[in-house]
């Protein structure tokens, strides 16, 4: 009881709530695993019971907050210098590194044995290499090594659908990548404009982002190569077995946005940047949210309505 | 030295340790449903005993 006594008779206005520790998941990120992943659980041709549905795509999200936490315990020394990610809990002084990294490492046990255990052992075996690829890979290898690392975050941040369709299937076909490749292919235009106008952050920090090592002219050129294929792609895909009409709609809508946004940020130049505050970045970065979302919100649109014949081709 | 029973400490981390204690009653239902589900499912086989098999 000492400890407690002595930590008791200090009160710290600092002091960790339940959401620091729920802050440690990144939630904004697990929104995301949990849409996607629920998308390729619908997307797979079988039927799966709700209950069992519900509890693989919380595992899943538990999975990847479990990720989150044990990036922040790795990264907490650069994300005390970035603005973006000076309140997070850590570097707040909220929460201490280690208990991240209990917290991280026990979520990531829990929620790869309850996915095998609620759905099958390849989705839980699956969602382990997720969560390795994306704290051992990215995180600790090749986040500090590479200017590419946002290519390699972006294949980690791709895997949910993946896993979600095994979880419904406990098999493996080509429609679940293609919704990785989706996510995938949008990660780093996505990411690129956001340095293109947070750029002293990532300066600071000293991660070897495309605009600090290559350039902003080089980013703004892989911004739009990158837009180019991912259009390819995300189009190509409506004439998959997860596409079909209201899928190549919506794709051919966004996807002529996202290259008209990504034509203007490669016509410009740092001058015309400053002048208007990074306009054309600023709105490209947000049409890729909800670029995204309509994409993979379509395919579920299509996954809903082919049990009463109208989805699909 | 004893915590009394309204100590400062257990005011400053009622939601703490209120969010923990939901979050596990929440675990412990969601197992139960679970294995509702997969034991009333028709594909459900209790595993061999030793007795069975003998």
């Amino acid at each position: 009881m000492s400890d407690a006594s002595i930590n008791a008779s200090t009160p710290r206005d600092d002091e960790a709530s339940f959401g620091d520790y729920f802050a440690l998941l990144k939630p904004r990120v697990m929104s995301l695993v949990v849409f996607t992943a629920f998308v390729g659980l619908m997307a797979a041709p079988v039927g799966v019971h709700p209950v069992i549905g519900f509890c693989a795509v919380l595992f899943i999200a538990i999975g990847g907050g479990a990720s989150g936490a044990l990036n922040m315990w790795w990264d907490a020394d650069i994300d005390q210098v970035m603005k973006r990610t000076k309140s997070r809990p850590i570097p707040a002084g909220k929460v201490e590194a280690g208990e991240a990294l209990s917290l991280g490492l026990a979520l990531s046990g829990m929620s790869v044995i309850m996915l095998a255990l609620a759905t099958n052992v390849f989705a839980g075996a699956f969602l382990a290499f997720t969560i390795f690829f994306y704290v051992v890979v990215y995180t600790m290898w090749l986040k500090r090594a590479t200017p590419q690392n946002i290519v390699i975050g972006g294949a980690a941040g791709a895997f949910p659908p993946v896993i979600g369709w095994i979880a419904a299937t406990g098999t493996m076909s080509v429609e679940p990548w293609l919704m990785f490749a989706l996510t995938f292919m949008w990660t780093p235009p996505h990411f690129w404009a956001l340095a293109l106008f947070m750029r002293s952050d990532y300066d600071d920090a000293g991660v070897p982002m495309l605009t600090v090592t290559h350039g902003r002219r080089a980013t703004r050129v892989h911004i739009l190569v990158y837009t180019v294929l991912l259009a390819i792609l995300a189009v190509g895909t409506a004439f998959s077995g997860i596409g079909g009409p209201i899928y190549l709609a919506i794709a051919t809508v966004m996807n002529g946005l996202f290259l008209l946004g990504a034509w203007k940020i490669f016509r410009r130049n740092e001058d015309d940047s400053e002048v208007d505050d990074f306009k054309a970045e600023r709105s490209f970065f947000k049409l890729s949210l909800l670029y995204l979302f309509l994409h993979f919100g379509a395919i579920l649109v299509e996954a809903s309505l082919k049990p009463y014949g109208l989805g699909g081709w | 030295m004893a915590l009394k029973k309204e100590h400062d400490l257990h005011k400053r981390r009622f939601g703490r340790n209120m969010g923990v204690g939901l979050l596990l009653g929440s675990f412990v239902v969601l197992v139960l449903a679970l294995t509702m589900v997969k034991v009333t499912s028709n594909g459900f086989q209790f595993p061999q005993t030793q007795g069975a098999q003998d």
